[in-house]
């Protein structure tokens, strides 16, 4: 089998950035000091988990437009994913939090936010499991998907700013501050951004297969038992 | 495509440019483990979990490939 170019891109990136995050120099900062490098894989999870609550949207708002089945297979995918990244993101978090804050979860505006978001998300699985039927199930969570982005994006980048919070880059307004990173740390943040949103794309590519398959099989069945019927 | 991976890849590199921050060598860092070299077995073992993760993904990727095939048949 051939693997598509963005499959191997996202491979190599994830080898380099774990071996790079390992070993590649880092600025020596009082408090953090090796957890630094925390920063190379706790928050691109975030990172990847942003994208898969927005392709989860666009497909949300895509199956509002057609009405096919399709799209609102693949939206629950992505945030299933998104879901996933963004627990392991809170995981890592509480576990850095413990030794960098003194806290696991200090009551911070950016940690609370990410609950908030996160809790909405977990409300979107309780909604899709509350519908019999199928199309009506599609449509409501669809429509419910494209309103928990909307609360989403500013509980966790706008709100964190307007206040003070121990995430670096949230009081006023630095994001990607100057002076949070330096350019050798960027050069392997940015690839390990890069790389966890197509691993968490190609694990929800997988699962959407996988179910495409599951929805296939699951015709066929019913027109073999229509046929021995008639 | 390639444009775009040359600009990635020139960017990355003269990222590496810029001025270096200046080192407070008092603040403690894992030398130790890297004047030993021990740091090399976590890179080590940090790199296997994610080749044995990837395998994982991969081989997935292959027999789901397998399924849609035979779907289609």
């Amino acid at each position: 089998m051939k693997l598509t170019w963005w499959k191997i891109l996202c491979i190599l990136l994830l080898l380099f950035v774990s071996i790079g995050g390992v070993l590649l120099p880092v600025p020596r900062l009082n408090i953090l000091n090796e957890t630094i490098r925390n920063v190379y894989f706790h928050v691109p999870v975030w990172f990847g988990m942003m994208a898969m609550m927005a392709l989860s949207g666009w497909y949300a708002v895509k199956y509002l437009r057609t009405n096919d089945a399709d799209n609102d297979l693949q939206s629950v995918e992505f945030a299933n994913t998104g879901l996933l990244l963004g627990l392991l993101g809170y995981v890592t978090g509480a576990i850095w939090g413990n030794y960098a804050w003194g806290d696991p979860l200090p009551k911070d505006p950016k940690i609370l936010s990410a609950a908030a978001g996160m809790l909405v998300y977990l409300a979107y699985w309780l909604l899709r499991g509350s519908f019999r039927d199928e199309q009506q199930r599609a449509r409501v969570s669809a429509i419910y998907n494209v309103f928990a982005f909307a609360t989403f994006v500013p509980l966790v980048f706008v709100l964190p700013r307007m206040t003070d919070s121990l995430h670096p880059g949230n009081g006023g307004n630095p994001a990607f501050g100057r002076y949070d990173m330096n350019s050798e740390m960027r050069m392997v943040f940015y690839p390990a951004c890069v790389g966890m949103i197509l691993l968490g794309y190609w694990i929800s590519t997988l699962r959407i297969r996988l179910r495409r398959v599951d929805a296939a099989l699951f015709e066929r069945e019913d027109q073999l038992a229509e046929r021995s019927r008639s | 495509m390639k444009k775009i991976v040359f600009l990635a890849t020139f960017l990355l590199l003269s990222a590496n440019l810029v001025a270096q921050q200046t080192v407070g060598s008092d603040v403690e860092m894992a030398d130790t483990m890297r004047s030993n070299g021990k740091i090399y077995v976590v890179a080590a073992v940090f790199a296997i979990v994610m080749i044995g993760l990837i395998f994982y993904l991969v081989s997935l990727d292959r027999k789901i490939g397998r399924l849609e095939k035979e779907i289609k048949k």
